[in-house]
């Protein structure tokens, strides 16, 4: 059939290499999901006007390609301040800060979309702030937003392909490896697909299953 | 006892009430009758301080609502409203709306909380309704259902704020008829509404509220069969 210089262990190279993907996206994702939801409420109860300063950052972190973040970071830590941060750990927090940004926007967009009427309804039953927010306003809020977060989610880890720049071997720079030691391009890129597809699939699958189990509601 | 003396409240340069003095005694029915833009309302929504004063004074069994070291969340315990939207918690069932307030606010634990919002929402006639969310449930269910959900805190008094004016005509009774339970049952209420038939049935005292100040309060029968002032006059020949 096809003749192909692949071994096993190459093929485990690869998959250690989509290891490293979905570490650097879960962690960033996690930590960059808890950082939106404070940067979204407090963007939300700030108002436009005194959450200003706040955008401004946060803005910096949209617009930048990410590449331009990573070097730059990386340099800045280690070279500047002598940090001694690996690139992995430099990596992590770019891309932290990076889903932060966009996932304050797609919070407060959620947090928007919650009904006021709804809200004064939970604080006239003598409910605080909080207690309106966690059992009132993040339940309904996140069901407006998920779409959106995992659109989100899918493209971090896609975009994570990019930390290869601060030295860490992730699927993308595993397959760039094997392809320049095996000059097999097609298949090795065939094979990285898939496991990019492997990763967002199940990811893409339970947002949706969450969005028809409450849309019953 | 809830105490009005000489409140004021502005939306900006709008001024709403100019000047209320009234007072409610425990255990009486009071509705509240009045042209839109009246502030009978805005009135309720002061009374449970979602809405600061400019001026003036409401005391709720001697607490200051609007001090400013009233408790607003403990206060707000014992005054229960429902409004002309019935603001149905989506993503809960009828009887996690319910339950939710006594457990999350009073710290009841879940099975006594069950309990209580069985008996609320039997008691309004959603007994059989208890697991279903609200997108299921009629209009007139739904503010039912707000209506259980407001009493479950067991408060003292209750604020209805046109209550029916949301529902199909056909719906309007069946929340009345829960209003009439609530009025028989001895509790303090204050609604304001539309339905002159009801607020003659079930009142000790009807108010009318005209641009901002309460041109007249009488019992129903005086009110409605004697009134005196213009305005009553011309808003009663209107509603008929």
């Amino acid at each position: 059939m096809f003749d192909t210089a692949l071994t096993l262990n190459d093929f485990i190279f690869l998959a250690k290499g989509a290891g490293m993907t979905i570490f650097v996206t879960v962690i960033s994702v996690a930590l960059g999901t808890v950082l939106g939801i404070v940067f979204g409420v407090i963007r939300y109860q700030l108002g436009p006007v005194w959450s200003a300063p706040l955008m401004f950052v946060l803005d910096i972190f949209r617009s930048i390609p990410l590449l331009i973040q990573l070097v730059l970071a990386y340099a800045f830590l280690g070279t500047v301040l002598r940090l001694g941060l690996s690139g992995l750990s430099v990596a992590c927090m770019v891309l932290t800060l990076y889903t932060s940004a966009y996932c304050a926007e797609i919070v407060r967009g959620g947090i928007e979309a919650v009904p006021l009427t709804l809200r004064r309804a939970a604080r006239s039953l003598g409910m605080s702030w909080g207690q309106d927010m966690r059992h009132i306003v993040m339940p309904l809020a996140t069901r407006v937003a998920l779409p959106s977060w995992i659109g989100l989610a899918l493209g971090v880890m896609k975009d994570s392909a990019l930390v290869y720049v601060v030295q860490v071997t992730e699927l993308l720079k595993s397959t760039q490896i094997l392809i320049t030691r095996l000059q097999e391009p097609l298949l090795l890129l065939t094979i990285c697909g898939a496991f990019y597809f492997l990763i967002s699939f199940p990811v893409a699958r339970f947002g949706g299953y969450l969005e028809r189990r409450w849309s019953n509601d | 006892m809830i105490e009005i003396e000489n409140v004021r409240k502005s939306f900006g340069p709008l001024e709403v009430l100019k000047g209320i003095d009234l007072t409610v005694a425990n255990g009486e029915v009071l509705t509240v009758i009045g042209g839109s833009g009246s502030g009978k309302s805005t009135l309720l929504t002061c009374i449970n301080g979602l809405e600061p004063i400019q001026a003036g004074k409401i005391t709720v069994d001697g607490t200051e609502v609007h001090a400013r070291s009233t408790d607003l969340n403990k206060l707000r315990q014992k005054i229960g409203i429902v409004f002309q939207q019935w603001n149905a918690f989506p993503h809960l069932t009828v009887q996690e709306n319910v339950m939710l307030a006594p457990r999350k606010v009073k710290g009841i634990p879940k099975a006594e909380a069950a309990e209580i919002a069985v008996k609320q929402l039997s008691h309004v006639g959603l007994g059989d309704k208890l697991d279903v969310y609200p997108s299921r449930l009629s209009g007139g269910q739904q503010q039912r259902m707000a209506i259980a959900r407001a009493l479950a805190m067991s408060p003292d008094y209750m604020l209805f704020d046109e209550v029916t004016s949301a529902l199909d005509p056909q719906l309007v009774g069946e929340v009345l008829d829960t209003l009439r339970l609530l009025a028989s049952e001895g509790m303090t209420m204050i609604c304001v509404t539309h339905e002159m038939k009801f607020a003659r049935e079930v009142s000790d005292r009807v108010a009318f509220f005209h641009q901002g100040v309460m041109a007249e309060i009488a019992p129903p029968d005086e009110l409605f069969g004697a009134p005196k002032d213009p305005n009553l006059q011309q808003f009663l020949a209107a509603t008929h």
